[in-house]
């Protein structure tokens, strides 16, 4: 089965505007993404708690977990019914370790819509700097997205470096065909790097990761060099969110 | 005023509609709010540091029986007398007891919420004491027969103009709404009530079991002289203000000064551990410490409400407060014991028809069939109240509790059929994929 989420749709949404889970529809079907809406949901059990019915709140909520029980990504409108899942859930079912452990668990597959887009999950612990390489940011246009993600990998500090866009050198064969100005060329780059204090160095284009990484490693440097995909993937997962 | 919560809703919409009152609030919330997150930024420490004090404060209420006794200790060694008032009535007697002992007539007092609290300043002019407060605001409060309407800003529902009225009336002075000269009659007519004063009495913003003293905060300087000049000093302070250690001590001092009023540090800063000592200048003969309990002990036993004791009462709450109490924790606490009821606490369920809903809802939103067919009910039944001369066909008036909504708002009609049913037109238990 191909990858999909599966929609928990708040009832304020379900019941006024049907509009707008039509529009989150659509933004799954442009990023291709097939999605699932169990018909048995209702309602997570906010209303209740808020007003102090922990009991029918407790209710609401078992029945929540059960027509979620084998979904495997969800995906849901609204900030405060997650905040309900994810901070209540553990709460109302304190003295039940059974529905605790699946209220738990479920917590760690639920995400609140612009966060699904945006968040990926991941970890990372250290203080990271961003290359953007010609083609992405230059061409492509490319700057924001990517320290985006950085920003959002938990653990991870985005730290500039001094010209970000200024070339590393790498140029293909232009690194082998003119040695010594690529060379004078990653040495700026890499002085920009050990400047911005970051122990890590990241990017979206794996040549310039090379020609960095190869001149590091000559310096005798402990700074790490990372694909961007290989900081994310790290930690999948155990990214913690607020 | 004592607002009682049946009142609540009333006086709300009283104070909601009082111009000056909203106005003086949004300032004091725009000034001091903004400038209290901007002062936490600039602590050397970071603004983490709150998370800092909050486990202080845990760990202070956790072992107060140790810290209490340790201040007490020291206190007396100091040559003060400590008092531990189990309720308001014990604490009042104690202030009256010391008055009539020492022959006082006339009492000074710094702002205290705690005397406040257990309602002193009636019990001490039923016992023929003159009794005046020295803060400003508390100062004009005081002369317009009132109550404090604000922790830091008692007199914050009046104006200039109002209060050179009741300047002209009280101090006999001629009407003017000019700050300075206003301030001047106050100062002049305190500086008289200060000189004259048998007792003076203060509250206690923090304490210090360590050096056994306790600690009082102000920006006018009149808890430092009603502390000093009378003969007789009284300190009232709620049980739980107490830190371990001065290292302890001074994170929450700056972060009280920080979290009151925007302040690195408040004006007027005192330690107090006794009476005046040998050699000393000045200071009073005799030193007193009222330690309140007053209900606190029962929250002190409770788990889920224990947080409340770590507050430093600065006025502020939830993003802005210094000691990061989880409010909203507590508060869906609290409305769960109103739901249905906590012996422990003596608490009634709130009401039988709210609960009886809530069953209902819960029935519902567990048998999926049930909620389907009453939503398309309610659909169908709110053509009657749909407005049929808006052009956007919104509900602009709702009956019973509903009104509530309506009387100053729209409402956008029920959907003709759940969207959840729309794209799941199977049977209940199957899941479907709306491609």
């Amino acid at each position: 089965m191909r990858p999909h989420v599966t929609l928990f749709i708040q009832c304020l949404l379900d019941t006024f505007h049907p509009a707008v889970c039509q529009s989150m529809l659509d933004v799954f079907k442009h990023l291709d993404v097939p999605v699932i809406i169990p018909k048995d949901q209702t309602c997570c059990g906010q209303p209740a708690f808020n007003a102090g019915y922990r009991l029918e709140a407790r209710k609401a909520a078992s029945h929540f977990l059960d027509v979620f029980q084998n979904s495997d990504v969800i995906v849901c409108p609204s900030g405060s019914c997650v905040y309900m899942i994810r901070h209540h859930y553990p709460l109302l079912f304190e003295n039940d370790p059974v529905r605790l452990n699946r209220s738990r668990e479920i917590c760690t597959r639920i995400y609140e819509f612009s966060e699904f887009l945006v968040d990926v999950g991941s970890a990372y612990s250290g203080q990271v700097t961003y290359h953007d390489s010609r083609h992405l940011a230059r061409g492509l246009g490319i700057r924001e997205q990517p320290r985006q993600l950085i920003r959002h990998v938990s653990g991870a500090t985005l730290v500039e470096m001094s010209d970000s866009d200024r070339c590393c050198g790498f140029g293909g064969a232009f690194s082998i065909k003119y040695p010594d100005i690529s060379s004078a060329l990653v040495d700026d780059k890499v002085h920009a790097i050990l400047a911005s204090g970051a122990d890590t160095g990241v990017g979206c284009d794996m040549g310039c990761l090379m020609n960095i990484e190869g001149r590091l490693s000559r310096m005798g440097s402990g700074i790490r060099v990372m694909h961007i995909a290989e900081l994310l993937a790290n930690g999948l997962g155990k990214g913690s969110r607020p | 005023m004592i607002i009682r919560t049946e009142q609540y809703v009333h006086e709300a919409a009283l104070g909601i509609r009082n111009p000056v009152l909203q106005i003086s609030l949004a300032g004091l919330q725009e000034r001091l709010g903004k400038g209290d997150l901007a002062a936490y930024q600039s602590l050397p420490e970071g603004p983490d540091l709150r998370y800092v004090a909050h486990d202080m404060r845990m760990s202070n209420i956790c072992h107060l029986d140790i810290f209490l006794e340790t201040l007490t200790d020291r206190i007396q060694e100091q040559g003060g007398h400590v008092f531990f008032a189990s309720d308001a009535k014990a604490a009042v007697q104690y202030c009256i007891d010391v008055a009539a002992r020492n022959d006082v007539r006339r009492v000074v007092k710094g702002k205290s919420m705690v005397s406040e609290e257990i309602g002193l300043n009636p019990a001490l002019e039923a016992e023929g004491i003159e009794v005046t407060e020295t803060d400003l605001g508390e100062y004009i409060v005081q002369l317009a027969n009132g109550h404090p309407s604000h922790i830091i800003a008692p007199a914050i529902h009046k104006t200039r103009e109002d209060v050179g009225r009741l300047f002209s009336e009280k101090l006999g002075i001629p009407f003017t709404s000019d700050p300075p000269p206003l301030t001047r009659a106050a100062r002049n007519a305190l500086r008289e009530k200060f000189l004259n004063a048998d007792m003076g009495i203060s509250g206690c913003n923090l304490a210090c079991a360590q050096t056994g003293h306790i600690t009082t905060l102000s920006n006018e300087g009149n808890i430092r002289m009603a502390s000093t000049l009378p003969r007789i000093h009284i300190a009232i302070m709620g049980m739980e203000r107490v830190a371990a250690t001065l290292d302890e001590h001074q994170v929450l001092l700056r972060l009280l000064s920080r979290g009151a009023a925007a302040q690195k540090m408040a004006g007027y800063v005192s330690y107090i551990g006794g009476p005046r000592q040998p050699g000393h200048m000045d200071g009073p003969d005799a030193f007193h410490l009222v330690i309140l309990d007053n209900g606190r002990s029962r929250i002190l036993a409770d788990p889920e409400f224990r947080e409340m004791l770590c507050c430093i009462r600065c006025v502020w709450r939830l993003n802005v407060c210094p000691v990061h109490i989880d409010i909203p924790r507590m508060l869906l606490a609290l409305r769960s014991k109103l739901a249905d009821g906590d012996p422990v606490w003596n608490v009634k369920r709130k009401s039988r028809l709210e609960k009886a809903s809530f069953v209902l809802w819960s029935w519902l939103v567990t048998h999926p069939g049930l909620y389907d067919m009453v939503l398309g009910l309610s659909a169908s039944a709110q053509n009657h109240w749909l407005s049929s001369k808006k052009e956007n066909r919104m509900i602009s008036k709702l009956p019973g509790p509903l009104s509530g909504w309506t009387r100053s708002r729209d409402l956008r009609p029920l959907a003709k059929k759940r969207f959840v049913q729309t794209y799941c037109p199977g049977k209940p238990d199957e899941s479907e994929s709306p491609e």
